[in-house]
């Protein structure tokens, strides 16, 4: 069956020639100054609507916060996005010009969003520098990467990661080594060396000291501006610290937006974590 | 070249012992007298010769496993492919010195009453045509398969069992004699390479010495990938392939380039193979076979490419040297060993000997 749809995908008229109009995804398009539109997005899991008619958008070099409860699709919206799960219908696109639907994992990433896993992902057997290294900007072909060598501007780039995401002391400590907190700032510095413009960071907090969130909070504000960040993040007092505007997910779509403050006196939000 | 061994104190041992054998080992056939103790004699140097084929192939094996994560369990039928290349280029070299006397047609081909060669036998009487063919044919099969396998994101277990599935198939084709590759006999009886006779004690260690260098420019050429930044992401796809994915590589090309490339070089190593053993035969391609190799790299140690080579090694010669004095108990010899290392030594024998050092 799912072998016949591909099969119906790949024959189909206007992806035939998907070669010859590749987008160009070197320049996203923000001059109405929203970087991510999600329209009308739908995602079923064997009849189970995961994602069920999501709208938002994101400005430039907004932070938003995301919040809801288990099980109400934030991930799974990350995945949309960055090219993982293909929805059933809508449409999500990068800018105005860059359709993300169109396009494979990473393509995505060139194009310009990073993102976090919820379970801390970094190259264990790798050292902090290599797994900086790894991620950089650039031409990730089989040929180049094969021949890539650092230049001195590559260099310093890794070094004024390391020093952003605050591990300059062990750069060359294996990143399996690290502690759970380490690892979610390694993979945090991962995502900038890709010269994102969108960073996608799910649960980042999580399995943190209080210290070591008050240092991501520090670090994702200071990253807002020149990026736009996305955080979904279940812990509220973390929300509180870093957030303007919050967008509550329930059940698939958006149930509320607005400030830390609204939403948190919003009554439906009140009766999806309260009540039923 | 130097810059690649840096650091590398496994590979500068290993290269240097391969250095003095193929130096040595010539000079103390050719020219020790038979009576000396130190003469080498040209059974063993074809016995060494096709050990080094064999590393050459463990290699290939580490290279997609150990770095990369692919457990291919068919790596075998790249090295028999390169090996029938080279056979067909030998069987042509008999011309009418066979048991039938044709000039045309190899003996199997006359004894199923053929009258003209099939086309696919065209140009491997050309050396050179033979050698190309060597890499291109199992190559070629690596990337057809691997670009539909790797496409639709087959990993794992599922993938070792398709490689499986690949040279049990292979098997069973070559098994035919209308397949053209001379069945279940395979390809045998060759006299002569580039006009030099195989029987010849010079022959033989043109042989060992080219194994030699071919081992040697294999090792560097997988040990250039593996200190890139290519053989890092590689390592990388093993451990975490979305990750790889998410930070912009596109993990399928670079699974299937390295994929082909061992393939390329497992199919060098058959070609070594089959002029110093004198035959080539669908056994070649049989699934245990495949397995073998797995475990040699593992009882080596893999993720270090001289472990591989070690592991060859060690292996092969317990091969030989159980075969020789109870045969029937090699099987069981070999998976007692493979049951020993992975309990005990995850790492193989060069894991026990770092740690040894540490
Ligand atoms: N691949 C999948 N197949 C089937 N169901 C899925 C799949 N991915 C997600 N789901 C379901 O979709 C729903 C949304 O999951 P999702 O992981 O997006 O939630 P979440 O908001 O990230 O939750 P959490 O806070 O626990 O991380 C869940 O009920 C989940 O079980
Ligand atoms: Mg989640």
């Amino acid at each position: 069956m799912s072998a016949l749809n591909k099969f119906r995908e790949t024959m189909r008229r206007d992806q035939v020639f998907d070669i010859v109009n590749k987008q160009d995804y070197s320049e996203v398009d923000t001059s109405h100054g929203q970087i991510l539109y999600v329209e009308d997005v739908t995602v079923s899991f064997d009849g189970f609507k995961a994602i069920n008619e999501l709208n938002f958008y994101i400005e430039v070099g907004e932070l938003r916060c995301m919040i809801g409860p288990n099980g109400a699709g934030k991930t799974t919206m990350m995945d949309i996005i960055t090219g993982k799960t293909k929805p059933d219908k809508g449409s999500v696109w990068f800018g105005q010009n860059i359709n993300l639907l169109k396009m494979t994992e990473p393509e995505i990433a060139q194009a310009g969003v990073g993102r976090k896993f919820q379970k801390p992902t970094v190259f264990e057997h790798h050292n902090i520098f290599e797994n900086l290294e790894m991620a950089m900007a650039g031409n990730k072909g089989v040929w180049a990467t094969y021949r890539a060598k650092l230049s001195s501007e590559q260099h310093d780039r890794i070094m004024s990661v390391m020093d952003t995401i605050g591990l300059t002391d062990n750069s060359t400590q294996r990143a399996g080594a690290l502690s759970h907190g380490q690892k979610q700032w390694l993979e945090i510095g991962m995502l900038l060396m890709q010269n994102p413009r969108l960073l996608l960071v799910d649960e980042p907090v999580a399995g943190m000291t209080h210290q070591e969130m008050d240092k991501t909070g520090e670090l994702l504000t200071s990253l807002a501006g020149e990026h736009s960040v996305v955080v979904v993040e279940h812990d509220m007092d973390f929300v509180r610290s870093i957030a303007k505007k919050v967008s509550v997910l329930h059940q698939g779509s958006i149930l509320a937006e607005g400030t830390m403050d609204e939403v948190q006196n919003n009554q439906k939000v009140i009766e999806v974590y309260l009540g039923e | 070249m130097f810059k690649l061994l840096k650091g590398d104190r496994g590979g500068q041992v290993f290269l240097t012992l391969l250095t003095l054998a193929a130096i040595l080992i010539p000079i103390f056939n050719l020219i020790l007298p038979e009576s000396s103790p130190f003469h080498v004699s040209t059974f063993t140097v074809t016995l060494l010769g096709k050990y080094l084929a064999f590393a050459l192939l463990a290699l290939s094996v580490d290279l997609v496993w150990g770095y990369m994560g692919i457990l291919s369990l068919g790596h075998g039928a790249f090295f028999a492919l390169g090996g029938y290349a080279m056979g067909m280029y030998l069987m042509l070299q008999i011309g009418d010195r066979g048991v039938y006397g044709n000039p045309d047609l190899p003996d199997f081909m006359v004894f199923l009453n053929w009258k003209e060669i099939p086309w696919f036998w065209h140009g491997f009487d050309n050396f050179w045509f033979a050698m190309v063919m060597v890499a291109l044919v199992p190559g070629l099969l690596a990337f057809v398969f691997g670009a539909l396998a790797f496409r639709s994101r087959v990993t794992g277990v599922y993938l070792s069992i398709i490689t499986q599935a690949l040279t049990y198939a292979l098997l069973l084709a070559f098994f035919r004699n209308e397949m053209g590759f001379g069945g279940n006999n395979g390809l045998t009886d060759f006299k002569d390479i580039l006009g030099f006779s195989l029987q010849s004690d010079n022959t033989r260690i043109a042989l060992f010495v080219a194994s030699a260098i071919a081992l040697a420019l294999g090792y560097l050429s997988c040990r250039s990938i593996v200190t890139s930044r290519l053989g890092r992401v590689a390592v990388a796809i093993r451990d975490s392939e979305d990750r790889v994915r998410f930070i912009g590589y596109r993990v399928d090309h670079i699974k299937l380039a390295i994929f082909t490339f061992s393939a390329v070089i497992a199919g060098v190593a058959g070609a070594l193979y089959v002029p110093q053993v004198g035959i080539i035969n669908p056994g070649e391609f049989s699934p245990i076979r495949s397995i073998e190799l797995v475990i040699w790299v593992a009882i080596g140690g893999r993720t270090t490419l001289y472990g591989a080579v070690l592991g060859a090694f060690i292996v092969n010669y317990s091969k030989t040297y159980l075969t020789g004095v109870a045969p029937e108990t090699w099987l069981f010899a070999l998976g007692a060993l493979f049951v020993f290392v992975t309990l005990y030594l995850p790492n193989g024998i060069v894991g026990l000997l770092k740690r040894k050092q540490a």
